[in-house]
C-alpha cells in the first residue's frame, strides 16, 4: 500500500518535473546565451495552451491541434523576438524586466479579450482518457504516462541537438562565453531567433501537455514562470543539464510534498493543525530547497559560465 | 548616473543627490493644498487615493535605496511591507494602538527580518540574489497564510486606525493624508542625507565597483547589509501606513507580484535617482487609476505605456527630466 503510494507520487513528480523542464530549458538558454531575463516566457506557455485548445476544438482532433498549436507558439515566439525583444538584448537586466513585464501584461489582456476571462477546457484524446494497469494492483493515468513519454523524448532530442550538432555547439559556446562566441563568428542574430523559436515551441508543448491537467486560463503563465525560474537558478543559469536535474528535483519535491507532508503531519499533530500547517509547509519546500542550494552553491548546481 | 557637474553644482560630488528644492517645493506646496482642492471639487475620495500613492512612493523609495544605489535587486521587498502591516495589525489586536509605539515596532520587525534575510542572501550575486530574496519572501508569504490565529488566507481586519495623540485623529482622511505626506517628505530628506553622507557614498561606490571597494579595505558586506536592513525598516513603515489606510491586512500584501510591482515602479521611475521611486509610484498608480475608468482591459494600455517607456526612456522617467534640463 505504502510502496504504491510512493510510486504514484514519484510518477506524478516526474510528470510535473519534465514539463517544468520544457519551460525551464528555453528560459535558461535565453538567459544563458542572450543574457536576457524574459518574464514573457510564461506568456508563450499560455498562448501555446490556448492555441492548442482552440485548434483542437476547431479541427476536432487533439493531435492536429497539438501540432499546429506548437507551430503557432513557435511562430509567436519568433515574431516577438524579431519585433520587440531583439531591442532589449543590449539593455540592462532591469530594463528587460520592465519590458517583458509589459509584454506579459499585454499578452494576458489580449488573451482575455479574445477568449474571455473564464478558463477554457482542453481534453486529452479519447485513446488516453482512461487509466492503465501497470502491474496487478497498480494503475496510473495513461495520459500521465504519455506526458512522461513526451517529456523524456523531447529532453532526449534536446540533448542530441545540443551535444551533437553544430547549432548545439554554438549554443553551448554562447552560454559559456558570449563575447568569445561572437568573436569566433557565430551568426548571433539567427542563432538568437532560432533559440527563441525552439524555447517557444517547448513552451507550446508544455502548454499542450499540461492544459488537460491544469486549467487553461489567463495568468496560468505567471505561477509556473516562477517555478521555472526556481528550476534554472537551482540548476545553474545557462545549463540545460542543470535545468533537467533542477526540474526533476523541484517537480518531485513539490508533488511529493503536497501529498506526503499532510500524511506525515497527521501522525504528529491534531487534524486541525495539519489542515493549517501542511499546505503552507508543502508550498515552502521548494523555496527552502532553493535557498539551501544557493547558500552552499551560490551559482547553482551546474554553473554554465566558466 | 548623475550628469556631469555643471556650474551650479560643482560643489557636489557625482555621488551626491540633491533634493532640488527649486522643483520639489512647488510640488510640495501643491500636495499641501491638494485636499482643499479635492474637497472644493467634491472629490474627497481622491484624498485617500493620494495617501495610497504616497505610501507606495515611500515603499518604492526604500527599494530604490538598495536597488538603485546599492545595486541589490531584491525581489522580495513586499515581504517587508507586509511584515510592517501585519505587525501593526497584530499589535492592535493585542491592544497596542499608540502609533508612536506600534509604528517604530513595525519598522523594527521588518528591519529584523531584513537583517537575517540580507545576511544570508548577500552571499549571492546578480540573478541568484534576485531569486533568493524571492525565496525568503515566498516563505514568509506562506507562513502568514498558514497563521490561522491572524486570519490566515482571509487576512485580518483592524478595529480602527492607530492613535497618534496631539489631537490628530487619523480616522480623518485629511489628517491621515497630511501625516503620510509628512512621513514621506521626512523619509526622502533622510534618504538624501544618507546618500550624501559617507555611508551613501560608500554604498554607491560598492555598486560601481565592488571588487575595488573590497580591495581598498571597505567592509563591503557590512555596508550592504546595513543598507538592506534600513530599506527593510522603511518598507515596514510603509506597511504600517498601508495597514492603517486600508484597515485590513492580508497575505496578498506579501505576494511576489507585489514585490514585482514595487520593482516595476522603481525601474519605471528611474533606478538610482532620488525621486525615481516616487515618480514611478505616482505614474504607475495614476495610470492604473485612469485606465480603469475607461476600460476593463486597462492592463493592455498599461503594458503598452510601460513598453514605450522602456524603449524611449532607458533609465526611467526621472532620466527624461535630467536630459531636458541639461540641453
Amino acid at each position: 500500500m505504502n510502496a504504491i503510494l510512493v510510486l504514484e507520487q514519484a510518477l506524478n513528480g516526474l510528470q510535473f518535473g519534465l514539463m517544468l523542464f520544457l519551460l525551464a530549458a528555453g528560459l535558461t538558454l535565453v538567459f544563458g546565451i542572450m543574457d536576457m531575463i524574459n518574464l514573457a516566457h510564461g506568456s508563450l506557455y499560455m498562448v501555446g495552451a490556448y492555441l492548442i485548445a482552440t485548434l483542437t476544438d476547431a479541427l476536432g482532433n487533439f493531435w492536429l491541434g497539438l501540432g499546429f498549436g506548437i507551430l503557432g507558439a513557435a511562430l509567436f515566439g519568433v515574431l516577438l523576438e524579431v519585433s520587440i525583444l531583439r531591442r532589449l538584448y543590449q539593455r540592462d537586466h532591469l530594463s528587460q524586466v520592465l519590458g517583458t513585464f509589459a509584454i506579459m501584461l499585454m499578452c494576458n489582456e489580449t488573451v482575455r479579450l479574445i477568449w474571455g476571462a473564464q478558463p477554457i477546457s482542453l481534453n486529452p484524446p479519447p485513446a488516453l482518457a482512461g487509466p492503465v494497469e501497470l502491474f496487478p494492483g497498480f494503475s496510473y493515468s495513461s495520459y500521465g504516462l504519455f506526458i512522461i513519454g513526451v517529456g523524456l523524448l523531447v529532453a532526449g532530442l534536446l540533448y542530441l541537438l545540443i551535444t551533437r550538432t553544430r547549432v548545439g555547439m554554438q549554443v553551448r559556446a554562447g552560454a559559456a562565453n558570449r563575447e568569445m562566441a561572437l568573436a569566433m563568428g557565430v551568426n548571433v542574430r539567427n542563432l538568437f531567433t532560432a533559440v527563441f523559436g525552439v524555447g517557444a515551441a517547448l513552451c507550446g508543448i508544455a502548454g499542450g501537455m499540461l492544459g488537460p491537467v491544469l486549467a487553461v486560463q489567463v495568468g496560468m503563465g505567471e505561477s509556473i514562470l516562477i517555478l521555472a525560474f526556481v528550476v534554472i537558478v537551482i540548476g545553474g543559469i545557462g545549463s540545460v543539464r542543470g535545468a533537467f536535474l533542477g526540474a526533476l528535483i523541484v517537480g518531485v519535491i513539490d508533488t511529493a510534498g503536497r501529498a506526503l507532508i499532510p500524511m506525515l503531519f497527521a501522525m504528529l499533530m491534531s487534524p486541525e493543525a495539519v489542515a493549517n500547517a501542511a499546505p503552507a509547509v508543502a508550498s515552502i519546500m521548494i523555496y527552502v530547497l532553493m535557498a539551501t542550494v544557493l547558500f552552499f552553491r551560490p551559482r547553482g548546481l551546474f554553473p554554465a559560465h566558466g | 548616473m548623475t550628469p556631469h557637474p555643471t556650474l551650479e553644482d560643482t560643489a557636489d560630488s557625482i555621488l551626491d543627490h540633491r533634493l532640488h528644492w527649486r522643483w520639489a517645493a512647488p510640488v510640495l506646496a501643491l500636495l499641501l493644498v491638494f485636499p482643499l482642492i479635492a474637497s472644493a471639487l467634491g472629490m474627497d475620495f481622491y484624498v485617500s487615493l493620494a495617501s495610497r500613492i504616497l505610501i507606495f512612493a515611500l515603499a518604492a523609495t526604500s527599494l530604490n535605496l538598495i536597488l538603485g544605489f546599492g545595486g541589490m535587486v531584491s525581489f522580495g521587498h513586499a515581504a517587508f511591507v507586509g511584515l510592517g502591516a501585519y505587525a501593526v495589525a497584530i499589535f492592535m489586536q493585542a491592544g497596542i494602538v499608540n502609533a508612536w509605539l506600534a509604528w517604530p515596532l513595525a519598522m523594527l520587525v521588518s528591519a529584523g527580518f531584513a537583517l537575517v534575510i540580507g545576511a544570508i542572501s548577500l552571499r549571492t550575486q546578480g540573478v541568484y540574489f534576485i531569486m533568493i530574496t524571492l525565496a525568503f519572501a515566498q516563505m514568509l508569504f506562506y507562513l502568514v497564510t498558514s497563521l490561522k490565529v491572524y486570519g490566515g488566507d482571509d487576512g485580518l481586519s483592524m478595529a480602527g486606525r492607530s492613535i497618534l495623540g496631539f489631537g490628530l485623529d487619523l480616522a480623518n482622511e485629511r489628517v491621515f493624508y497630511y501625516v503620510t505626506l509628512s512621513i514621506v517628505v521626512l523619509a526622502l530628506v533622510a534618504v538624501a542625507r544618507l546618500l550624501n553622507a559617507r555611508f551613501g557614498h560608500v554604498l554607491q561606490a560598492i555598486h560601481e565597483n565592488e571588487v575595488r571597494m573590497t580591495a581598498i579595505g571597505f567592509p563591503v558586506f557590512r555596508y550592504k547589509l546595513v543598507a538592506f536592513t534600513l530599506a527593510g525598516a522603511l518598507a515596514g513603515l510603509a506597511g504600517a501606513l498601508l495597514a492603517n489606510l486600508g484597515g485590513f491586512v492580508s497575505p496578498a500584501l506579501m505576494q511576489w507580484s507585489q514585490s514585482g510591482m514595487l520593482m516595476i515602479m522603481v525601474i519605471l521611475g528611474g533606478v538610482g535617482y532620488l525621486y525615481g521611486g516616487v515618480m514611478g509610484a505616482v505614474f504607475f498608480l495614476l495610470l492604473e487609476e485612469l485606465l480603469t475608468h475607461f476600460t476593463i482591459h486597462w492592463q493592455l494600455g498599461l503594458g503598452a505605456v510601460l513598453l514605450l517607456v522602456v524603449l524611449v526612456a532607458p533609465n526611467g522617467l526621472a532620466s527624461l527630466i535630467k536630459l531636458r534640463r541639461r540641453t
